[in-house]
This record gives C-alpha cells, sequence and structure tokens, in this order.
C-alpha cells in the first residue's frame, strides 16, 4: 500500500523539485480554460467509471456462483444492458465535450488581434511583428511579448524540420511545418511570464529549444515594441567601439544582424536588442556578460551540435565584444 | 566423434555468415562516412607557402598542392557543406554550381586549381575579379566542409542526390535558387 502511495505522489515530488515551471493546470487564457475544463471533466468521469467497474468486479470475484435459472429470462441481462447503455452515454458526452473544446481553443480571434510570425530553426525561435511598413517590423528570438487582455494570432512556421509550439499556460500545441503555414489563437488574462518548449523532437538539440512569453499591460507592450524598433545603441566607449569592430571583422556578421550598425545576417538571431531579451540560446542560459562570453567562446560545449561555430579571440577583442553586445538594450 | 552437416542445411548456415559479414563491413565503412565531430578546431590550416599571383596562370593546369582535405569522404561534411554554401551566399553568384555570375563549379574548368589545397586557397584568399577572400569570416573547418561539398559537385555526383542517408540540413523554406 505505502508503495502505491509512493508511485502516486512521484509526479507531484518530481514537479515541486523541477520549481513547476510547466504546468498545464496553470491557466492564464480562455483557450487554456477550455482544455484544462476538458481535462478536469476526463478525470473525473474516467475515475468514477474505474471506480464503479473495480467494485462490479470485486462483487463479482467474491460473490458465490449461483446455478443458472431454467427457464425465464436471466436477470444479468438488465445489468449488461444498462452498463452498455450508460458507456454509450458517457462516450457521447465526451465526444460532445471534445468537439466544444476543440471549438473554443480554434475559435478565430477578433478584429484587433495582434499578429505574430513564428517561425522555428533548429534550434531556436524567430519571432517577427509584421507592420505596414517595413521599417516598423519588429524581428526578435526566443522571447514573445504579448499585451494582456488582447487576442494574439500566432503564424507559425518552420525553414528545416517540423517543430511544435507550446506554451502548457496559454493553449495546446501546434506544429510549424516547413512549407506550410499553421496559426494558433489566444488571449492572456493575466501578465507574467509563461516557459515554452519545442514539443516535436527536432534534432540534436531539442531539449534545449525552449521560449519565453512574456504578458504586460498593453501601455507596457507598446512600450516595448516601440523600443524594439528602434535601430541599435551607439557603441558608447572606445571599448564598445572595438567591440562593434570585432562583431563586423569576425564571422558573426555572416549570420547575425544588428540593424543600424552594418550586420544584416539572417541566419541566426537578430542582435540589435540582444540586452533586452531575459535569455540566451534559446531560453538555455540566463543573458549575463558571462554567460554571453562562454557562447561566443565555445557554443559547441554548452549546446553541441548548434549552428554557431565557436569562435577563438583574443581576451580583450571578446571582452570587448561582449561588451558592445550588452549594451544593444 | 565429428559428423559433418548434410550439405541442405550447411547452405543457409554459409548464406548466413555471408550476409553477417558483409553488413558488418558496411557498419564500419558507413559509419565512418556519416561520423559528425560536433566539437571542431578552429586554428587555420597552414598551406606551403607561395604568392597567390605567382605560380597560377589562368588557362595552365597548376601542380596540385600538398595538402589533404582533413574531411575526405565524409558524408556528414559534405552536408554542412552543403548548407554553408547557401548560408554564406556561394549560391549568390555560384547559383548551384552551374554557375551564374562567378564560374560554374560543375563543369571540368579549374583555372586556379581543382585540388582541395587549391580549393582552400580560393576560398580563404579570394581570387582575382570577383571571389572575395573569407580569411577571417567562415571558420577554418567550415571552409573544409565547403571544400568538401564543392569537390562533390566537381566530381559530376550531381547536387540533388543526397551524400548519405541522413540529409543533415533540410533547408525546405531555403535555397529555392534557379539552377
Amino acid at each position: 500500500m505505502r508503495r502505491v502511495f509512493a508511485v502516486l505522489l512521484l509526479p507531484a515530488a518530481l514537479c515541486a523539485a523541477a520549481g513547476c515551471r510547466y504546468v498545464t493546470l496553470d491557466r492564464a487564457t480562455p483557450q487554456a480554460d477550455a482544455i484544462t475544463d476538458m481535462h478536469w471533466l476526463m478525470f473525473w468521469v474516467l475515475g468514477a467509471v474505474f471506480a464503479l467497474v473495480l467494485a462490479a468486479l470485486a462483487i463479482a470475484v467474491s460473490r458465490r456462483s449461483r446455478a443458472p435459472i431454467a427457464g425465464g429470462k436471466d436477470p444479468r441481462f438488465f445489468a449488461v444492458a444498462a452498463a452498455t447503455g450508460v458507456t454509450c452515454a458517457i462516450l457521447l458526452l465526451l465526444l460532445v465535450a471534445s468537439v466544444v473544446t476543440g471549438r473554443a481553443v480554434s475559435t478565430p480571434p477578433e478584429a484587433n488581434a495582434l499578429d505574430i510570425a513564428i517561425t522555428g530553426h533548429q534550434w531556436w525561435w524567430e519571432v517577427r511583428y509584421p507592420a505596414a511598413v517595413a521599417d516598423d517590423e519588429v524581428l526578435t528570438a526566443n522571447e514573445i511579448h504579448v499585451p494582456v487582455g488582447r487576442s494574439v494570432r500566432l503564424h507559425l512556421a518552420s525553414t528545416d524540420v517540423i517543430h511544435s509550439f507550446w506554451a502548457p499556460n496559454l493553449n495546446g500545441k501546434k506544429d510549424l511545418i516547413p512549407g506550410r503555414s499553421t496559426g494558433m489563437t489566444f488571449r492572456v488574462l493575466r501578465a507574467g511570464t509563461y516557459e515554452g518548449r519545442c514539443a516535436e523532437f527536432c534534432g540534436y538539440q531539442h531539449a534545449h529549444m525552449g521560449f519565453r512569453v512574456v504578458a504586460e499591460p498593453p501601455s507596457e507592450f507598446e512600450a516595448w515594441l516601440e523600443s524594439q524598433r528602434l535601430p541599435a545603441a551607439e557603441p558608447g566607449d572606445a571599448a564598445r567601439v572595438h567591440g562593434h569592430e570585432v562583431f563586423l571583422a569576425g564571422p558573426c556578421v555572416n549570420c547575425h544582424a544588428i540593424r543600424g550598425a552594418g550586420a544584416f545576417g539572417r541566419k541566426g538571431p537578430d542582435l540589435t536588442h540582444l540586452a533586452s531579451r531575459s535569455t540566451i540560446a534559446a531560453a538555455t542560459l540566463p543573458n549575463t556578460t558571462g554567460h554571453l562570453a562562454g557562447w561566443i567562446a565555445d557554443s559547441q560545449r554548452i549546446k553541441p551540435g548548434n549552428r554557431m561555430p565557436p569562435n577563438v579571440l583574443p581576451s580583450g577583442d571578446l571582452l570587448d565584444l561582449v561588451a558592445y553586445l550588452r549594451s544593444l538594450r | 566423434m565429428r559428423r559433418r552437416l548434410p550439405r541442405a542445411a550447411a547452405m543457409p548456415l554459409l548464406f548466413a555468415g555471408a550476409l553477417v559479414l558483409v553488413l558488418s563491413v558496411f557498419s564500419i565503412v558507413g559509419c565512418q562516412k556519416m561520423q559528425r565531430r560536433l566539437h571542431e578546431s578552429t586554428p587555420a590550416t597552414a598551406l606551403p607557402a607561395w604568392s597567390p599571383g605567382s605560380q597560377l596562370h589562368a588557362g595552365v593546369q597548376p601542380t596540385p598542392l600538398p595538402v589533404k582535405n582533413p574531411y575526405e569522404g565524409s558524408s556528414y561534411a559534405m552536408s554542412e557543406g552543403q548548407r554553408l554554401f547557401e548560408w554564406y551566399n556561394c549560391a549568390g553568384c555560384h547559383f548551384r554550381g552551374g554557375g551564374g555570375i562567378g564560374p560554374a563549379l560543375m563543369d571540368r574548368v579549374w583555372i586556379y586549381g581543382d585540388d582541395p589545397a587549391s580549393l582552400y586557397s580560393t576560398i580563404v584568399g579570394g581570387r582575382p575579379n570577383g571571389m572575395p577572400a573569407w580569411r577571417g569570416k567562415i571558420p577554418d573547418y567550415q571552409v573544409w566542409q565547403l571544400v568538401t561539398y564543392v569537390e562533390a559537385m566537381r566530381a559530376g555526383r550531381g547536387i540533388a542526390a543526397p551524400p548519405g542517408p541522413r540529409q543533415e540540413h533540410l533547408q525546405a523554406g531555403e535555397g529555392k535558387i534557379s539552377r
């Protein structure tokens, strides 16, 4: 009996140890509400069915067998017929609930929905906020800011393999399929930071392909969007000026863009406002000076197989480069 | 006492033995071809000293330089080279090997040499009339991966043919270049 309890408690203990970063039942959107309600409906209904079946089995096992009745109807006929009827009714109920939930999750958003284009790459997320004027477009990576209370419509695509967008607090999973456009809608009801992962195995570093959704009040969101539209900050001092030169002279510029600083690479994440993001390497490391320097010097030790080559730089160059990148707020 | 197997029983045994042998040979050879090194070193390859303009003349086949491609015959390096060929916009001038703004890479005309060391120094040092020098911009191991890919093109294997059972780069959204 104690062992049974231990098995039942194991998931809860693991969850507590992991700090509960991904809790599907901690809902933050009407879409997640619908999924959670469906979850609890199925949990209680199927739990009750399980208990009833076990009880019936216990009775059947413990009761002494009786002699068959000669002639007339077998009284067990009614029990079997009733059980079949109830089973069909329950399955029908769950079917209807499932269809209703599916509709609630995929409801078209309101007219003023915010469009965000998400592109999956091995192994990071490109995030683009389209605008009528190309210069007003915002390009960032791995951190998605959304306004609270407004519908958000995600346009999902992939350039290499199939990925899957999954932020458990916000909605279900949705695949990003090369050559196809998929979509997802949600409306975040309370401010906060929600973690998400890639939920479809996509190669070596699938496990290190995370992202964050930052939900903030509309005014703060607009201010953030406005700040992201600006070109990169000018390097303020001699060290940062040198860091900028190192960036342009080395391999960084082949793949990364810094708007307003002469870097136009589009294969890696846009670094125009790198310092405004809370993590690097797709939510793998916190965005600090030390982690950034380690990542630039040898990202293959941190995330083996990722597309960024190791960079052997003189320590002075590396420090200036990191100082420059850390100034890109 | 030794008993000889009847011929009918010996044949399947022989067949199974041969199959195991062939499979094991394939697996050893296949592993080497597919092997990938996730952690590459970056120091530059030391090429023998010569000045790019001195002994290389257009139209004359130069003597091959004595440097070996470290990724000779590696499918993984070839696939990575194919990805980098697009990432670093080699395709912008050479297209997919057919040539356009830059020379074709699929034909047999190689004015600056077609051996691995010449290809390496063409990429790193550039060539007159358009080929930029990528020294300091492309890490050394990636240059060799590009060389592996370009060599595969030159051999006339065809670009569309996957370099191995595992096509690594799978850039579905990219590489939509004519030719």
